[in-house]
């Protein structure tokens, strides 16, 4: 009996806590920067310590086992491994925080609009959106990204075209909420213009839960580029992206297990360290916010 | 839900599906370069195409006319059931999306039931004793899940089960073995997003005070659990599942491309590299109207099993 009292008082407790309770968010969260500043350092340093050039091939060395000098392996040209990751690292970040901040800026600013606005420009902005979230994200980006033809350039400009939406109704649904506020109105009663308005009154107060919904659709952006890199569209061989990596491993299944292996570690742990980042980040945030974000 | 909410949202509906069907259209309007010689090029294996060819290949396909004309067309035809028909094999799209579809459909279909299988327990587990090992791997096991990339575990589970253990073939469609590890792969990465709420959803329901009054009553735990609190829990979890065929969706592209399985997503992708823009154009109208539609009945699945629940505000 007293078991199940207790249990019940933990599961009070966790609730208010949100998901990642008993595990303690804290440390989750700490992991996660942990992660993430791990990986910036290394995609920083990495290339410049590592003793082999990524493109560099040695046909005598082909799908060599994990070793010493090689620890994940060499791949069908005699690449070492590691030293690609590492490039690829820079390639996985670098379009991540690129494509989020697109994103970002794109919603952020049609979120204030419409919201701010209304009437008929907030209704054809939000039936823009609802369209655009009609579609499984990642297929309607690898039908953009691929009518306009295979490219990295390409697969960003797709993730970034599909992605938008959810900022933009996020920020929409903050300002709606805002507008009735007294400093906002305040603020019209004094005169001051809608600009004024929308980015010293408004802005500031849609930042905190942007930030965190770009934290944890970091994660999915990585996903979505290592993805349509694998279906052939993104990076193209020989360059040294993760999921273009995955993908030509897996013509040596049978010979070397690690070339998928290690690509899709790293993704997962890069993303993995970006979640924990968000989810705790966005445990930070007060609970009304957080309502707001899990609506999405 | 009354009439009036019923028919604001049919209305609604309405737009986002010609949205859908406007933006599929478009979409091979932002090709690079000229469609016709493009598709000209691949069909003559690389040979330059003569401009008559090209001219002759545009007025075929209506390829001139303004593009609100273009679309009026191909928009009635599709409305009629017609999808056009491939640049390549002058195949009906129609014909190739129904004998890829079904493919497609069991890998879904299959894939959900593996989800629900893995979470549902593995939730229930995690709720009933919060903080116990059994909570801890399964918040850890979908941690892992949600951060996984598919296509990863589709080839870990091809290297294990099938070059190893000589399990299950490597691909292909013919029978229920080759669907084991496709869905697999696909159902425990949504289980990891399933679990989760799963387990809140408990939670919630755990406090409530009939599951008190039930255990009050000295009902044994298990009738408790799985008659009086699951029954109540799965009520968000059927919106999820909704969403989350977004999740099956795209996934299922990947998957079957790792698989080498042919439904819907290797048409899909087979299409894209060859520039084969009928079939990509009706592909993807066809995902986008199951998507929105699918959404559509989970919503009113969703204020059937809970009366509570009103749909009647901003959808938005």
């Amino acid at each position: 009996m007293s078991d199940r009292a207790a249990n019940r008082r933990k599961r009070q407790a966790d609730k208010r806590q949100g998901w990642t309770d008993g595990l303690t968010a804290d440390r989750l969260g700490q992991f996660g920067i942990g992660v993430v500043l791990t990986l910036l350092v290394l995609a920083a340093l990495g290339p410049v310590v590592s003793p082999y050039d990524p493109a560099e091939q040695d046909l005598s060395n082909r799908l060599e086992s994990p070793s010493l000098s090689h620890p994940f392996g060499t791949d069908q040209l005699g690449r070492d491994v590691l030293t690609r990751l590492l490039h690829g690292a820079r390639f996985s970040l670098g379009i991540a925080v690129a494509v989020t901040t697109v994103r970002l800026l794109v919603g952020t600013a049609v979120g204030l609009v419409a919201g701010y606005a209304g009437g008929w420009v907030d209704e054809a902005l939000m039936r823009l959106v609802d369209t655009l979230l009609a579609f499984p994200g990642i297929v309607l980006a690898l039908v953009i990204a691929g009518i306009l033809g295979p490219s990295l350039v390409n697969v960003m400009l797709a993730l970034a075209v599909v992605g938008w939406a959810s900022y933009a109704r996020l920020v929409r649904s903050s300002v709606l909420s805002l507008r009735e506020r007294e400093f906002v109105t305040t603020a019209r009663l004094l005169g001051r213009s809608r600009m004024h308005i929308a980015t010293r009154h408004l802005l500031p107060n849609v930042v905190a839960p942007v930030v965190v919904l770009a934290t944890l659709d970091i994660g999915s952006v990585i996903l979505g580029t290592a993805g349509l890199s694998f279906l052939g569209l993104g990076a193209q061989p020989p360059t040294p992206e993760w999921g273009t990596m995955l993908a030509s491993g897996r013509n040596y299944l049978r010979q070397a297990w690690w070339l998928v292996n290690a690509p899709g570690l790293c993704i997962m742990v890069t993303v993995l360290g970006f979640n924990l980042l968000g989810d705790s980040l966005r445990d930070m945030l007060s609970p009304t916010q957080t309502a707001q974000m899990e609506e999405l | 839900m009354n009439g009036q909410e019923l028919c604001k949202r049919l209305l609604t509906m309405a737009i986002v599906l010609l949205g859908v069907s406007l933006l599929t259209y478009g979409l091979i309007f932002i090709t690079p370069g000229d469609p016709a010689r493009t598709i000209l090029t691949q069909q003559m294996g690389g040979q330059i195409p003569s401009q008559e060819a090209v001219e002759q290949f545009r007025a075929e396909n209506g390829l001139d006319d303004p593009f609100l004309v273009q679309y009026a067309h191909w928009m009635g035809d599709v409305l009629q059931g017609d999808l056009g028909h491939s640049y390549y094999n002058d195949r009906s799209v129609s014909e190739m999306i129904i004998q890829r579809l079904p493919n497609t459909i069991a890998l879904a279909v299959a894939s959900i039931f593996v989800a629900l299988v893995i979470a549902i327990p593995a939730g229930i587990a995690s709720a009933r004793n919060p903080g116990s090992q059994a909570d801890y791997a399964a918040q850890i096991g979908s941690l892992i899940g949600v951060s996984m990339p598919n296509f990863w575990l589709g080839y870990l589970l091809i290297i294990v089960c099938s070059l190893r253990l000589n399990l299950f073939p490597v691909a292909g469609a013919a029978g229920l073995e080759h669907l084991i590890l496709p869905s697999l792969t696909l159902g425990s990465g949504m289980a990891a997003v399933i679990a989760r709420l799963v387990r809140t959803a408990m939670l919630d329901v755990l406090d409530d005070a009939y599951i008190q009054a039930a255990r009050a009553k000295g009902l044994r735990e298990r009738i408790i659990i799985y008659k009086h609190a699951l029954r109540n829990a799965l009520v968000p979890v059927v919106t999820i599942i909704g969403l989350q065929l977004s999740y099956v969706l795209n996934g299922a592209v990947v998957i079957e491309v790792v698989f080498q399985r042919p439904g819907l997503g290797t048409l899909l992708v087979d299409a894209i590299f060859a520039r084969d823009y009928p079939v990509v154009q009706g592909v993807t109208l066809l995902i986008g109207v199951i998507f929105v539609l699918m959404n559509f009945a989970v919503d009113l699945t969703y204020s059937r099993l809970d009366p509570r629940i009103d749909l009647g505000g901003d959808p938005t």
